[in-house]
């Protein structure tokens, strides 16, 4: 792909300027080589505000090229503001190829979900990362966190987890859920869910993060060592949910709550959108096999037939439900 | 050809497009050790300096990233020409102060470990090594395992330095301390990063 001639001015290709893009592309490679360590990185501005996924943005705009296919995807969803704008603006200024297909893609960049179609070796996923340090609402200093790196010092955090323990009863911390790296550095996968943290363990992807405003980069070679901190009396659990998603059915997935009306009716369906369609397209799917089945009890047809209707009720009770295994 | 043109000739012919392929192939390189990555002949360096070599100094390289030059480049001056035209990177005094190192004889090179290692509060401040090899199949075999190699790897670079699994052991030990390898032959590139482990083959 060369410079386009039909156009009078064009930002660089993937928008950032050379320079800064080797810079990335270094704090990259010092990721990978150091697993769940934060590399420090020159973050520059982007056409976006901080918390839009400037970091994650930042990252993809360093690593893709013509050939690649993107994935944007924003809590699960292809289809909400933040993954439909970040795919604009890479459809814009890399003229790449888009898909919301999981296994189409080449490059995924995510905010707070990991896709539940399996990932395959060769594509990457770029997480976007608000807070990248795991004891920064335990130590806010950044001179003593970075000590505690160093000195691999994590009791604070066994000491946070711990209290959790003390006063629900349960490790109550669901999203951004602490993770030991190649039992080196404690990690924050993101705010991602808790249910997504053991597809970080030996995933054949490579999972890179981007955190714009905090100025890190960090990585997670495919195949490496991802474990959840927790204690042998309370091991880590992920959450389950008692109903399938309500439109296609699937079990063991990741379910987001959808508020219908103001009468308290909610539904719980697939938060990842691409995976819930291809679901409804084609449940007798070979490939959605094991996960199907629990869910419309081995007959696939049916279950489309028989969505359920929402449950209307006058008196909403949402202490944490389907939330929490107990 | 005289120095000045030499210097100037060679470069990526598409800077962007080609630095993101050089990168990408390295990248991929560094999260699956072992793994070896085709990489296009995209540079025209002056000898010894090879074309992979010199592509992924293009690709990572600036005015940032001083460089370091084993003593059969730094004896060309055509290289430290090259190189200073086409990344403007400065040239490091020692080995410790270098970002990068280009190694054109790592079989007679100094000690990993007069390299910059990192501290242990930034173990990303350390330098990454680009040796230049002939392949990466006729050498001594090592057996790699880590993170990036889902059972094991193996790569068979020859030339490669005195005491190498000892002293690649010690470099494990240093972690998260430690240097980084990228290993460059002729259309192909593999990496060590310091996680990666050789496991000893005997005979």
């Amino acid at each position: 792909m060369n410079a386009q001639s039909t156009e009078i001015a064009t930002y660089n290709f993937a928008y950032l300027d050379e320079q800064t893009k080797r810079m990335i592309r270094r704090a990259i490679l010092k990721g990978i080589a150091i697993p769940g360590y934060q590399v420090p990185f020159a973050s520059r501005e982007m056409p976006m505000p901080y918390g839009w996924g400037t970091g994650g943005v930042q990252v993809t705009a360093s690593i893709i090229g013509p050939d690649d296919v993107l994935k944007v995807i924003d809590q699960g969803a292809d289809d909400t503001t933040n993954a439909v704008s970040i795919r604009a603006f890479f459809k814009k200024v890399a003229k790449v190829a888009v898909t919301t297909e999981t296994a189409k893609a080449t490059i995924i960049q995510t905010r707070h979900r990991i896709p539940e179609h399996p990932l395959n070796a060769g594509q990457v996923l770029v997480f976007q990362v608000p807070i990248p340090e795991p004891l920064r609402f335990l130590e806010p200093r950044e001179t003593e966190t970075r000590k505690m790196h160093a000195l691999e010092e994590y009791g604070l955090m066994h000491v946070k987890l711990y209290e959790d323990i003390a006063k629900h009863g349960r490790i109550a911390t669901t999203y951004a859920y602490p993770v030991k790296v190649e039992g080196r550095y404690v990690m924050d996968p993101s705010p991602t869910p808790k249910f997504d943290n053991p597809k970080m363990h030996r995933s054949p992807a490579l999972q890179l993060f981007g955190a714009g405003r905090e100025k890190r980069i960090y990585a997670v070679p495919p195949f490496t060592d991802v474990v959840s901190l927790d204690f042998e009396d309370h091991p880590f659990e992920v959450q389950t949910f008692d109903q399938p998603c309500a439109l296609c059915g699937a079990a063991n997935v990741y379910l987001d709550e959808v508020i219908l009306d103001d009468h308290g009716g909610h539904m719980f369906v697939c938060s990842d959108t691409d995976h819930c369609e291809k679901r409804r397209a084609d449940s007798t799917s070979p490939s959605w096999g094991g996960r199907a089945k629990g869910a419309d009890g081995g007959n696939g047809q049916s279950s489309l037939s028989s969505t359920p209707t929402p449950a209307r009720r006058a008196d909403p009770r949402h202490k944490g439900e389907g939330k929490e295994a107990e | 050809m005289d120095i000045a043109t030499q210097s100037i000739d060679g470069g990526f012919a598409e800077p962007v497009f080609n630095a993101q392929v050089v990168f990408r192939a390295i990248m991929d390189a560094m999260a699956r050790p072992g793994a070896v990555q085709d990489v296009p002949q995209l540079t025209r360096p002056p000898a010894p300096l090879s074309a992979t070599a010199a592509a992924a100094a293009l690709s990572l390289c600036d005015n940032d990233t001083p460089v370091w030059l084993d003593p059969p480049l730094q004896a060309e001056a055509s290289v430290k020409a090259w190189l200073g035209f086409h990344t403007g990177a400065p040239m490091a005094n020692t080995p410790a102060d270098a970002h990068f190192a280009l190694i054109a004889n790592p079989k007679e090179m100094a000690a990993l470990d007069g390299f910059a290692q990192g501290t242990q509060e930034y173990p990303d401040r350390s330098t990454t090594l680009i040796f230049l090899v002939d392949d990466l199949a006729s050498g001594p075999s090592l057996l790699l395992e880590g993170p990036g190699i889902e059972k094991t790897s193996m790569i068979a670079p020859p030339g490669m330095p005195r005491h190498f699994v000892e002293q690649w052991k010690q470099n494990n030990q240093r972690f998260p301390r430690g240097v980084d390898i990228i290993l460059a032959a002729p259309g192909s590139l593999a990496c060590l990063p310091r996680t990666t482990r050789i496991k000893t083959m005997e005979a």
